[in-house]
């Protein structure tokens, strides 16, 4: 690892003075699961790391006032996340996509803004957090803005984060009344492993058998996740039979750009993204069943 | 560039003046002589190099020492009270959780951090919880065995 200067600030204003001194040379480090890989490897070399391990006020869960949403601190680990009563009675989907995410250990050291701003395409939690609409803040010395996390992710390990600007936290709207959700990650190594594809559905059936609404996103299949929206549209309106659903799966292939690698061929990959889309969608519209929602 | 950090290693203070890019297992085992955490992947995937950071399970290997300036480390060394084995090194000997060993100190980390959150665990829980940390001599079932009991041997109050 080359040489260089830590910077620990206890306030976000003295990282963002940071991050002013010293540009494109700095890199903000919250767990560090990612950062630290990356400069053990020297693909990442910077000259000033800015951790925000001390930096206060990061770390909550809160219920957002009145619409069932909750934010998280960009601090907030995914372990505790995981194990959060709140965010597990109110959106289980998302508890059950952290506690895939590699091992406990890791769990207990990533971040969720870490995760995010890593820009990996083969992370689990993207793809639900876009299937269940989510946001986040980026904070700068100017102000906020915010961002729907779908529009976060540009391109392999890039995100829309401008310089300047730090993740703060994350808002994940309440999982749609009557609906069904399923986090499939095929794994044919191990289980801590990155999935070969991973897919968030959400289904909303409506009356008499209809599909309401859907959600479709894979993951570890392209240079960020994939919001399989082509796909959704031969769903939504129409009825849910296997027909139907094997059709929406289908189209996942024209939209998913897999790379070759350990993990499988782009090939198998594409044709696994279709396999496991449709099991995605049929085991969410199961639970929305089981779960006697259905108008 | 060096700079200077404080860390409680077992409860004792040490201030140190070490490179930013100085990793807490180096950290441990050159500038500290604790060589009992080992460090295998060095990607944080085997769990040879954990270690618990303010009580949290942690891979040593990717970790900047000076990212944890402050922070109470407890590492293999400092596990084992007035002389006694902690109950669940007690129960590695007793259940064969181990064979060459290198994992072991990992192994014995990450089991105290589950029976520290969770003191009663299922087969199921011990099993996600220890996938974690590779034997490369495969004798999980006696990890298994040896959480199982050092679970027991806690609630018996036999500690």
């Amino acid at each position: 690892m080359n040489d260089f200067e830590f910077h620990s600030p206890s306030t976000l204003e003295e990282a963002f003075e940071l991050l002013e001194r010293y540009g494109d040379d700095a890199r903000v480090m919250a767990g560090g699961t990612g950062v630290v890989l990356q400069m053990k490897q020297r693909l990442s070399q910077p000259g000033h790391v800015i951790g925000l391990r001390k930096v206060a006020g990061l770390s909550y869960i809160k219920p957002v006032a009145g619409n069932g949403a909750v934010e998280v601190g960009a601090l907030v680990t995914h372990r505790t996340l995981e194990n959060d009563p709140t965010v597990n009675q109110a959106l289980p989907m998302v508890t059950a996509t952290y506690r895939r995410v590699a091992t406990p250990r890791i769990r207990s050291m990533a971040t969720v803004g870490g995760g995010l701003v890593h820009g990996d395409p083969n992370e689990d939690p993207p793809p639900t957090l876009i299937a269940l609409g989510a946001t986040v803040v980026l904070t700068s010395a100017s102000g906020r803005r915010d961002l729907p996390v779908e529009d976060l992710f540009i391109d392999f390990y890039e995100t829309d984060v401008q310089p300047g600007e730090i993740l703060t936290s994350i808002t994940i709207p309440p999982q749609p009344a009557g609906s069904g959700w399923a986090y499939l990650k095929f794994l044919p190594r191990t289980a801590d492993d990155y999935a070969t594809v991973s897919v968030a559905a959400v289904v909303t059936p409506g009356e008499g058998g209809i599909c309401g609404d859907v959600k479709i996103v894979l993951g570890a299949v392209g240079m960020t996740p994939v919001h399989a929206t082509q796909a959704e549209d031969l769903l939504r309106g129409m009825a849910l039979t296997q027909e139907n659903i094997a059709a929406c799966a289908s189209a996942v292939k024209d939209v998913v750009d897999p790379l070759d690698d350990f993990r499988g061929s782009a090939g198998y990959k594409r044709d696994m993204a279709e396999v496991f889309t449709r099991r995605a969608i049929q085991q969410a519209i199961q639970q929305a069943l089981e779960n006697g929602q259905t108008v | 560039m060096n700079q200077q950090i404080r860390l409680t290693i077992n409860g004792t203070e040490h201030e140190l003046e070490i490179p930013a890019r100085r990793l807490l297992v180096d950290c441990l085992r050159y500038d500290l002589g604790l060589t009992g955490t080992k460090e295998g992947c060095s990607v944080g995937v085997c769990g040879a190099c954990t270690v618990l950071i303010d009580g949290e399970m942690a891979a040593s290997c990717i970790t900047l020492a000076v990212a944890v300036d402050g922070a109470q480390i407890t590492t293999i060394e400092g596990i084992a009270q007035d002389g006694r084995l902690h109950p669940v090194q007690q129960a590695f000997i007793d259940h064969g959780g181990f064979q060459c060993g290198i994992c072991t100190p990992g192994q014995v980390i990450a089991a105290k951090a589950l029976l520290d959150e969770n003191p009663s665990p299922t087969e199921d829980e011990i099993k996600a919880w220890m996938m974690g940390n590779l034997c490369r001599c495969t004798g999980y079932y006696g990890i298994l065995n040896s959480v199982a009991a050092a679970a027991a041997s806690q609630g018996e109050g036999t500690r």
